[in-house]
């Protein structure tokens, strides 16, 4: 049974009167527990004044002048609205992330396939330590990095944070696919070796259909965690490649005080797209989370 | 090796010993002749170029015994180039002593940072800090995230809709959600203050005590963090048989009993790998601190996390930093051991 299954995602049949008091008690928990990111939401909406009104507004006239906001505003009242630089930081996320995780995935998959079908000598110890890297902390990682990407001038260019991302990427694509291929049957392969089929033709034709669902999984875990990174990007980034949770980190502190209603909008528009693709994750969210070391 | 000089000779993508020999020969010359930034990439280029003659050879059907290697090399190649030589080399300036904005060239200090870490109280102190706020963000996750997978295991309607929104948090940007959290616990506008102002009629301002900054940073946290235990839990729940419920009910055991007998066996490992995970990445614990206090008042709140990137990135002791990382990098490689080896242990009971 699926884990979808298993965890009653799929919409059950048949559920009696007593099924709607729960979900009645269910909903006003997930709605409290989701409260924090409704309100980011509602605030994105708020002019300037109802979003410090006090006390709070639950009922207010909607505007979308936050969200034109975070593209272009004037700085002082009276001049020119001019462009914030946040299309460059969105461009920024979604570029780097997109390259990273599709690069981290290539090399991963073949590590993974590599590690699940041909075990090497001391197959646990590499794992392993393809796994620490991952779990260390940040700031352990960076300090090294930043020096040695100083020296060779990598540092603030596209290729230095991409190359870098796509090493923070690489242990999670290779535990995560590696438990994928290992759950595959072996039948279907030996029989395709005994019809004369190459270790490529197992690979490419067997298995990686296999395995679609388990890496579409992957790569948006992937992209969700390096859109959510901020460390990395504050200390590497440059000004022309620095990415919205370092922009959005400097917007708190900024000079123009906290416009809070400014701050959501940027939010939501970062927020909204893993909000969404939360939802697809669903069935893979277990192994996702735990970086594919526990399956169900 | 038995490698015929025709074949060494001939351009083909498969021919790794002659990538190999040219990548020995050009990488020295350039970093000799050419200035370190240029070097740095045509090294890059040759390794990548040796890397993928040996895939091309992985998946060639003859070479069958390599194949692991082969796949494996080029993952092992990018980790190595930016995590474990990086971490070496940065373990070897934790004997140097080195700072990253001065041009004095290293000089040797043997364990001299080692011991000058260990005996400074600062240090102590910002482990305190962070073991204070490990133990109250991952009890208040466990405790949270336990009552919701209770609430979330039973089968009622739009179920998968409600779940969906308790999960969302832990997926959410940890920057995006600190510096909202900023903004609940403002003292004017923010909703907590205004909630308090409401029910006792003063003004409290949260992120200025000790107390109420740890407050501030653990509730958001736990916010964040709880659905991953329930997650966890919610999988051992559901993977309970229902017959040993039923037989139970035959035998009207009291749910006290029930829970202990039949329920537990099968969330206790979970409990455990939710418990050192989230240890682990408590213990990490930088940016909602660094977006919700930047470590104050004072330095209350500073997490060990934070002080490293202060000693490293504001104060330039590079060396004392790398001396301390090696410190948090032996207790997370002790704590990630421990939590592979109860992954394991659960992966073969199931």
């Amino acid at each position: 049974m699926a884990l979808w299954e298993q965890l009653g995602l799929r919409r059950s049949h048949g559920v009696g009167q007593a099924g709607w008091c729960w979900t009645l008690v269910a909903a006003i928990v997930s709605v409290i527990y989701f409260f924090p990111v409704l309100w980011i939401i509602l605030t994105a909406f708020k002019s300037y004044g109802d979003a410090l009104a006090v006390p709070p507004k639950f009922i207010f006239t909607p505007t979308l002048d936050n969200f034109v906001a975070v593209f272009s505003r004037a700085y002082s009242s009276g001049s020119k609205a001019q462009d914030t630089g946040f299309s460059l930081y969105f461009f920024n996320s979604i570029f780097i992330s997109g390259t990273s995780v599709m690069l981290a995935l290539i090399i991963g998959t073949l590590a993974a396939f590599g590690f699940s079908r041909y075990p090497l000598k001391g197959n646990d110890i590499y794992l392993f330590v393809i796994l620490t890297t991952r779990m260390l902390p940040a700031i352990v990682v960076i300090i090294p990095i930043f020096l040695m990407f100083r020296v060779v001038g990598l540092s603030g260019t596209y290729a230095g944070i991409i190359f870098l991302y796509t090493a923070f990427n690489l242990p999670f694509a290779i535990w995560m696919m590696k438990s994928f291929f290992d759950e595959l049957s072996p039948d279907v392969e030996d029989a395709a070796r005994l019809d004369g089929s190459s270790d490529r033709g197992v690979f490419f034709k067997i298995c990686l259909p296999q395995v679609k669902a388990g890496l579409a999984a992957t790569a948006v875990f992937g992209l969700i965690l390096t859109w959510n990174e901020f460390l990395f990007a504050l200390l590497l980034g440059g000004i022309e490649t620095r990415t919205v949770p370092v922009a959005m980190a400097q917007t708190v502190g900024g000079d123009i005080g906290v416009r809070w209603g400014l701050l959501a909008a940027i939010e939501t528009l970062f927020l909204i797209p893993v909000i969404l693709v939360t939802f697809a994750l669903q069935e893979y969210l277990l192994r996702g989370v735990t970086f594919g070391t526990i399956k169900r | 090796m038995s490698v015929r000089s025709s074949e060494f000779f001939t351009l083909r993508w498969s021919n790794w010993p002659l990538a190999l020999a040219a990548a020995v020969v050009v990488i020295p010359l350039a970093v000799a002749t050419l200035p370190s930034g240029v070097a740095f990439w045509i090294t890059g280029l040759a390794v990548a170029l040796v890397v993928s003659t040996l895939v091309v050879r992985a998946a060639d059907r003859h070479t069958r015994r390599y194949a692991g290697g082969l796949l494996v090399a080029p993952a092992l190649a990018v980790l190595f180039v930016m995590n474990i030589f990086p971490l070496l080399w940065s373990f070897g300036l934790s004997f140097y002593n080195y700072r990253a904005n001065r041009m004095a060239p290293p000089t040797f200090a043997g364990l001299d940072y080692y011991e000058r870490v260990v005996s400074d109280p600062t240090v102590w102190d910002r482990l305190h800090t962070t073991a204070i706020i490990v133990l109250l963000t991952v009890t208040a996750q466990m405790v949270v995230g336990f009552l919701l997978a209770l609430l979330f295991a039973r089968e009622f309607p739009l179920r998968r809709y409600l779940l969906i929104l308790v999960l969302t948090p832990m997926m959410l940007s940890y920057v995006a959600m600190g510096a909202f959290f900023r903004y609940y616990y403002e003292p004017t506008f923010g909703l907590l203050s205004q909630t308090v102002l409401l029910l006792t009629g003063e003004r409290y301002v949260l992120l200025q005590s000790t107390a109420g900054a740890m407050a501030g940073i653990v509730f958001a946290d736990a916010w964040m963090w709880s659905p991953f235990v329930m997650l966890l839990v919610l999988s051992g729940l559901v993977s309970v048989p229902k017959y040993l419920y039923e037989a139970a009910a035959i035998d009207r055991v009291s749910p006290w009993r029930r829970f202990w007998a039949i329920t537990f066996p099968y969330i206790r490992g979970l409990l455990l790998l939710a418990l050192l995970f989230r240890t682990i990445e408590a213990f990490k614990l930088f940016d909602i601190v660094f977006l919700l206090t930047e470590g104050g008042p004072g330095s209350s709140t500073e997490t060990i996390a934070i002080y490293v990137y202060r000693i490293a990135f504001q104060y330039f002791r590079t060396s004392d930093s790398t001396a301390l990382a090696y410190i948090l990098l032996f207790t997370v490689i002790v704590l990630t051991n421990l939590y592979l080896y109860f992954a394991r242990q659960r992966a073969r009971e199931t």
